[in-house]
C-alpha cells in the first residue's frame, strides 16, 4: 500500500496549481474579449457599417488563437481531479461531479457548435444566424465559467451536503443550496469580471499600439471605444464583488482572511493594510514578533469590510488557532479541540465500519450518531500540528494587496483613456496610449494573484475543514506526478510561446488583411 | 417507478450512448492518421486537414462530456481508473492536447514550430488517441490490476481507498492481446470512417477515388481485430454480480449469456454491426454511393452502445477487478447516490435539445461539398 508521502502532495499540488494557472492565460481573454466582439457585430448588423464588421473579424482571429490553447489546457484540469486526486473524487465525487457533467452537457457543446458557425459561417448563414451563433458563442463560454466556479465555491464553503457512512463519501441533498450559494454566485461574477476587465484593457492596449505606430487610427479609435466602456463598467463592478468576495472569506475562511491581511493577532476596530511589507524575521504563529516591517493602515476599514460593523473583532492567525474569542456561533474552537473531534470522527467511521462488517446494528447506529456529532472537523483529524493549519502568508498576503491595488489602477485607467477619447485627446496622447499598451500583461498579472490568494489562501483544505489536501491524494508515485509535471510545463510553455508569437504576428498584420 | 436500481441504468445507459458516440466522431482521428498517406499535393492535404478541422470540436467535447458524465454518476469509476491507470490516461490526455491548438496554429504565420509538426500532433492523436481509447475499453471486459478499500480513509497515513496493483499504472493492459485486438480495432474503424466521411464530404475526384481504393486496407483489418475481439469474449469467462449479496464470481459465457438474456441489446447489437458492415460494403461495390458515412456511423453508435451496455447490465461487474474480484465495481457500488443521479436525470433531458441545435448548425454549415476553392475562400480557414 501507498504510505502517503509529503513530496506525492507536493508534486501533486504544483502540477494541478501549474495547469489551472496556464489555463487562467487563456480563460479570461475567452470571456471578456468575446463578449467585445460580440457587441462589435451587433453594432455592425444595426448599422450595416463595414468597418465594424472587419472590427468584429479582427478581434475574432485573435480570440480563435486563444480559444485553442484555453481548450488543451482545459482538458487536464478536468482529468486531473481523477489522476491525481483520485480520493477526493470519490469523497465528494457525488457533488462535485455533478458540475462538470452540467457544464459539458449544457455549456461545451454550445460553445463547440456555435464557434464553428461563428468561424466558417459568414457567408453560409445569414446575418442574424451569424450573430446569434458569436453572441451563443460567447454564452456558452460564460456557462462553463458558471459551473466550474459553482464547483470551485462548494469546495471553499461546502453545502447541500451529507456525509454517508455506508457508502464513505459525502452526498448531495440539496442541489439548489449548492448552485445559489451566495460564495458561488459572488464567485461567478467577480471571476467573469476579472475576464472582462482583461478583455477591456486587451483591446485597449492592442488598439493603442496601432496609433503609436499611427497605422488603422479608425478602427483603433473604434475599438477604444468600445474596449474602454466596457473595461470602466467592468472594473467598477468587479471592486464591487471583491469587497464581496472579501466578506465572504471573513464569513467562512476567517484563516485565509487573516493570512490575506498578515493578522496574526487579532483586534477589535482592525484596520485595513493599504500597503504593507512583512517582516521576514517572523517564524511562528506565536513568537511575538511583529509582522510588519511597516504599513500603512486605513483604520477601522478592515472590521468594517469584513463584518459590517467597525468596531467587530477580527481573529488573527493565533486566535483562531487558540479559540476562546466570540463567534456568532458561540466561542470558537481551538485548534486542539477541533483536532480531537476531527480524530473522533475518524474514530468513530472506523468503529462504524468495524460494527457493520459484525452486524452489530446498535453499536452502529451509536458510532454513527457520535460520527454525525464530529464531522464538521472532520478534516482536522488528518492534522498533527497547528502549523499546518496556517497557508503561506506572504503569498497571500502580497498577492492580495497587488490585486487590489491593480483593480484600482485599471478604474483609473480606463477613466483616463475616457476622458481623453472623449475630447478627441487621446489620438495624440502617446504617453497614455504606451500605458495603455504595457497595462495588457497586468491584467493577466493580477487574475493569477486573484487565484492564488483563493487557493494557496485555502490551505490546507480541498474541501474546508473536510478534507485536507493530504487525504486528498491517488495512490501513485511522486516520481510519476514529476514527469508528467515536467511533460506539461514543457508542452505548455511551447505552446504558449508559439500562441504569443501567432497573436503578436496577427496583430502585426492588421485588421485590414482579413 | 423511478427506483435507484433504475437510475443506475439509464447511467450507464448514456454512459455507452456517450462512448458510442465518441467512437463514431474518432473519424476526426481517423482521418488525422491518413493525413499524409492519403494526400499527394499540398492543396489536398490542406483540404484534408480543413474538413476535418470543422468537426474536430465535436469530437473533443464528446470527449470532455463523456469523462465529466462519468465522474457524475459513477465517482468510484472516476477515482479508481483515472488515478490508478494513470499513465494510459495520461498519454491519451496529451495527444488531445496536442491536437487541441494543432488545427488553429497550424497555419498562421509566427507558429514557432512549423506547419510540418502541428501536423504531426495530428497523426499522432490520430494514431495514439484511437488506439489507446480502444486499449483502455476493453479492460472493462478483460479486468484491471487495482483493489478498493473504502476503509482506508480512517487512517490518517494512508488514506487512500483505491490502490493499482503494479507499478506500470495501467500500460500493463498493453500486454493483453484482448486489449490489444480492441484497440487495433478501434484504431482501423476510425481510419474506415474517415475515408467514408471524405467520400460523403469532399468535392475531390483524385481524394475520393483513393478514399475508396485504400477502404479495402481498412476494412479488413477492422473486421478482423474486431471479430477477434468480440468472439473471445464472448465465449470467455465474464464478471458476474449476485445479485442479492453482490458477491463477484467468474462466470463462463457471461458476455455471451448477457446477449440472450437481454434480446433487444442483442437485436441492436447485430444492426449496428450490418448497419457499419453495409456503409462499408456498399461504399466499396458502388462508385456512385457516398452515404456509407450515415450507415457505419449510426451503427457504430449502437454497436459500441450495445457492447458497453452487457458489460454493466444483467448482474456485471462493468470495471473488474482482476487480483481481489469483490473489489470490482459495478452499476450499483460504484454509482452516485439517488439525489445526485435523479438531479443529474434531469439535466440530461437537456441533451435532446443538445443533438437538435448540433443538427441544424451542421445542416446549416453543410449545404455543399468542399473544394479547395473553397478553402481558399475561407477567412478562417487553417
Ligand atoms: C483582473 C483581475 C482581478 C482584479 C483587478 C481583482 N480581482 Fe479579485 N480575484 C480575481 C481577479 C481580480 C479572480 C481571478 O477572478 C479571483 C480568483 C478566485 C476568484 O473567485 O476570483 C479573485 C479572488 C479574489 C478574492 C478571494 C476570493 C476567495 O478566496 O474565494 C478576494 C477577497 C478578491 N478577489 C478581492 C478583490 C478586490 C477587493 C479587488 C479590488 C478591486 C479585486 N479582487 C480585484
Ligand atoms: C483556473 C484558475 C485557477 C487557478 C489559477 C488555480 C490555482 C491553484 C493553485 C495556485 C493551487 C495550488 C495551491 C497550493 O498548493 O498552495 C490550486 C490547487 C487546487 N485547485 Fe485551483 N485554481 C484555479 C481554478 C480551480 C477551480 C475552478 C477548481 C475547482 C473546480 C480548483 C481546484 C483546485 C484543487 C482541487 C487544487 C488542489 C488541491 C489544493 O492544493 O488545494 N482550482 N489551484
Ligand atoms: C479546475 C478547474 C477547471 C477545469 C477542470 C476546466 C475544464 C475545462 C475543459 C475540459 C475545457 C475544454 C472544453 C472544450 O472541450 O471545449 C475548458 C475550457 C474552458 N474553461 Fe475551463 N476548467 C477549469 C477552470 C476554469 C475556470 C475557473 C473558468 C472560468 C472562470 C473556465 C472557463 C473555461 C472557458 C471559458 C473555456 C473555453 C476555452 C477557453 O477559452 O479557454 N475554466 N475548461
Amino acid at each position: 500500500m501507498e504510505i502517503l508521502n509529503a513530496s506525492l502532495v507536493d508534486w501533486s499540488r504544483a502540477q494541478f496549481a501549474m495547469t489551472a494557472m496556464y489555463h487562467w492565460l487563456f480563460v479570461p481573454l475567452t470571456l471578456g474579449l468575446g463578449v467585445i466582439m460580440a457587441m462589435m457585430e451587433s453594432l455592425y448588423v444595426k448599422t450595416g457599417n463595414e468597418e465594424w464588421k472587419k472590427a468584429t473579424q479582427f478581434w475574432m482571429t485573435l480570440f480563435g488563437v486563444n480559444f485553442a490553447i484555453g481548450v488543451a489546457t482545459g482538458i487536464i484540469l478536468e482529468f486531473e481531479f481523477g489522476t491525481n486526486w483520485s480520493n477526493y473524487s470519490w469523497f465528494v465525487g457525488d457533488i462535485f461531479g455533478a458540475p462538470l457533467a452540467i457544464e459539458g452537457i449544457m455549456a461545451f457543446f454550445m460553445e463547440a457548435t456555435f464557434i464553428s458557425i461563428m468561424f466558417f459561417g459568414w457567408n453560409k448563414v445569414s446575418k442574424k444566424f451569424h450573430l446569434a451563433s458569436t453572441w451563443l458563442t460567447v454564452t456558452g463560454a460564460t456557462l462553463s465559467a458558471l459551473w466550474i466556479l459553482v464547483a470551485n465555491a462548494w469546495m471553499q464553503y461546502p453545502v447541500g451536503m451529507h456525509f454517508n457512512p455506508e457508502t464513505v463519501r459525502n452526498e448531495m441533498t440539496d442541489f439548489w443550496s449548492i448552485l445559489l450559494s451566495p460564495v458561488a454566485i459572488n464567485k461567478f461574477f467577480h471571476t467573469v469580471l476579472s475576464g472582462w476587465v482583461l478583455g477591456g484593457l486587451f483591446v485597449v492596449g492592442v488598439s493603442s499600439w496601432y496609433l503609436i505606430k499611427k497605422r488603422q487610427i479608425d478602427f483603433a479609435l473604434r475599438s477604444i471605444l468600445v474596449g474602454s466602456i466596457f473595461g470602466i463598467v467592468s472594473a467598477l463592478l468587479l471592486a464591487f464583488t471583491g469587497d464581496g468576495s472579501a466578506y465572504n472569506v471573513s464569513q467562512r475562511q476567517p484563516m485565509k482572511l487573516a493570512a490575506m491581511e498578515g493578522l496574526y493577532e487579532g483586534k477589535s476596530g482592525a484596520g485595513l493594510i493599504a500597503v504593507g511589507v512583512l517582516n521576514s524575521e517572523k517564524k511562528s504563529y506565536n513568537d511575538s514578533v511583529n509582522p510588519y516591517l511597516f504599513k500603512i493602515e486605513v483604520p477601522k476599514l478592515l472590521s468594517l469590510l469584513a463584518y459590517r460593523d467597525a468596531d467587530a473583532f477580527v481573529p488573527g492567525v493565533k486566535d483562531i488557532i487558540d479559540g476562546g474569542y466570540q463567534t456568532k456561533d458561540g466561542l470558537a474552537l481551538s485548534f486542539a479541540e477541533k483536532q480531537a473531534s476531527g480524530k473522533e470522527a475518524i474514530q468513530s467511521l472506523a468503529n462504524y465500519q468495524k460494527a457493520v462488517s459484525v452486524k452489530d446494528t446498535a453499536e452502529a447506529k451509536l458510532q454513527k450518531a457520535q460520527l454525525e456529532k464530529n464531522f464538521k472537523h472532520f478534516g482536522y483529524g488528518y492534522l498533527d500540528k497547528p502549523e499546518q493549519l496556517i497557508p503561506n502568508v506572504p503569498t497571500v498576503f502580497y498577492s492580495f494587496h497587488l490585486m487590489v491595488i491593480l483593480g484600482m489602477y485599471f478604474i483609473a485607467l480606463f477613466a483616463l483613456v475616457i476622458y481623453y477619447n472623449y475630447n478627441k485627446k487621446f489620438e495624440n496622447a502617446g504617453w497614455l496610449q504606451w500605458i495603455c499598451l504595457l497595462s495588457i500583461p497586468l491584467g493577466y498579472v493580477a487574475g493569477e494573484l486573484g487565484w492564488a490568494v483563493a487557493e494557496v489562501g485555502r490551505q490546507p483544505w480541498a474541501i474546508q475543514d473536510i478534507l485536507p489536501v493530504q487525504a486528498a491524494i491517488s495512490g501513485i508515485s511522486s516520481q510519476s506526478v514529476q514527469i508528467t509535471f515536467f511533460l506539461f510545463l514543457v508542452l505548455f510553455t511551447g505552446l504558449l510561446f508559439a500562441e504569443v508569437r501567432i497573436m503578436l504576428k496577427q496583430i502585426k498584420k492588421g485588421p485590414e488583411e482579413h | 417507478m423511478i427506483t435507484y436500481s433504475f437510475l443506475q441504468h439509464y447511467w450507464w445507459f448514456i454512459i455507452s450512448l456517450l462512448a458510442g458516440i465518441l467512437a463514431f466522431l474518432l473519424f476526426v482521428q481517423g482521418g488525422q492518421s491518413m493525413l499524409f498517406s492519403l494526400s499527394k499535393t499540398d492543396d489536398e492535404r490542406r483540404l484534408l486537414v480543413n474538413v476535418l478541422g470543422r468537426k474536430w470540436e465535436f469530437t473533443f467535447t464528446t470527449l470532455v462530456t463523456f469523462g465529466g458524465a462519468f465522474f457524475a454518476s459513477f465517482p468510484l469509476f472516476y477515482s479508481t481508473s483515472f488515478g490508478g491507470a494513470y499513465w494510459v490516461w495520461m498519454a491519451i490526455l496529451f495527444c488531445f492536447t496536442l491536437q487541441a491548438v494543432s488545427y488553429e496554429f497550424q497555419s498562421k504565420p509566427g507558429n514557432v514550430f512549423g506547419t510540418k509538426t502541428y501536423r504531426t500532433f495530428l497523426f499522432a492523436n490520430g494514431l495514439l488517441g484511437t488506439f489507446l481509447i480502444g486499449v483502455a475499453i476493453a479492460t472493462f471486459f478483460t479486468g484491471s490490476d487495482f483493489s478498493v478499500n473504502k476503509g482506508n480513509i480512517t487512517s490518517q497515513f494512508a488514506p487512500v481507498i483505491s490502490q493499482w496493483g503494479n507499478p506500470w499504472h495501467g500500460l500493463e493492459a498493453l500486454l493483453n492481446l484482448r486489449n490489444l485486438s480492441l484497440g487495433l480495432a478501434v484504431f482501423f474503424l476510425a481510419r474506415s470512417q474517415a475515408l467514408l466521411f471524405f467520400i460523403n464530404r469532399l468535392s475531390n475526384e483524385a481524394l475520393e477515388k483513393r478514399s475508396r481504393k485504400v477502404l479495402w486496407i481498412n476494412a479488413i483489418p477492422f473486421v478482423v481485430f474486431f471479430l477477434i475481439f468480440v468472439i473471445w469474449t464472448l465465449f470467455s469467462e465474464g464478471f458476474a454480480v449476485d445479485p442479492t449479496t453482490g458477491i463477484v464470481s467468474l462466470e463462463k459465457y457471461k458476455y455471451f449469456s448477457n446477449l440472450l438474456e437481454m434480446p433487444v441489446i442483442l437485436v441492436f447489437f447485430l444492426l449496428g454491426v450490418v448497419g457499419v458492415l453495409y456503409g462499408i460494403g456498399r461504399s466499396l461495390l458502388s462508385e456512385k454511393f457516398k452515404s456509407g458515412i450515415w450507415y457505419s456511423g449510426v451503427g457504430t453508435i449502437v454497436t459500441v452502445c450495445s457492447l458497453l451496455l452487457i458489460s454493466g447490465y444483467n448482474n456485471t461487474a462493468f470495471y473488474p477487478a482482476l487480483p481481489n474480484l469483490q473489489s470490482s465495481l459495478t452499476i450499483f457500488n460504484a454509482s452516485s447516490s439517488e439525489f445526485t443521479l435523479n438531479a443529474m436525470s434531469i439535466v440530461s433531458l437537456f441533451i435532446p435539445v443538445v443533438l437538435i441545435y448540433i443538427f441544424y448548425a451542421w445542416r446549416a454549415m453543410e449545404k455543399k461539398r468542399t473544394d479547395i476553392d473553397d478553402v481558399n475562400n475561407d477567412s478562417h480557414a487553417y
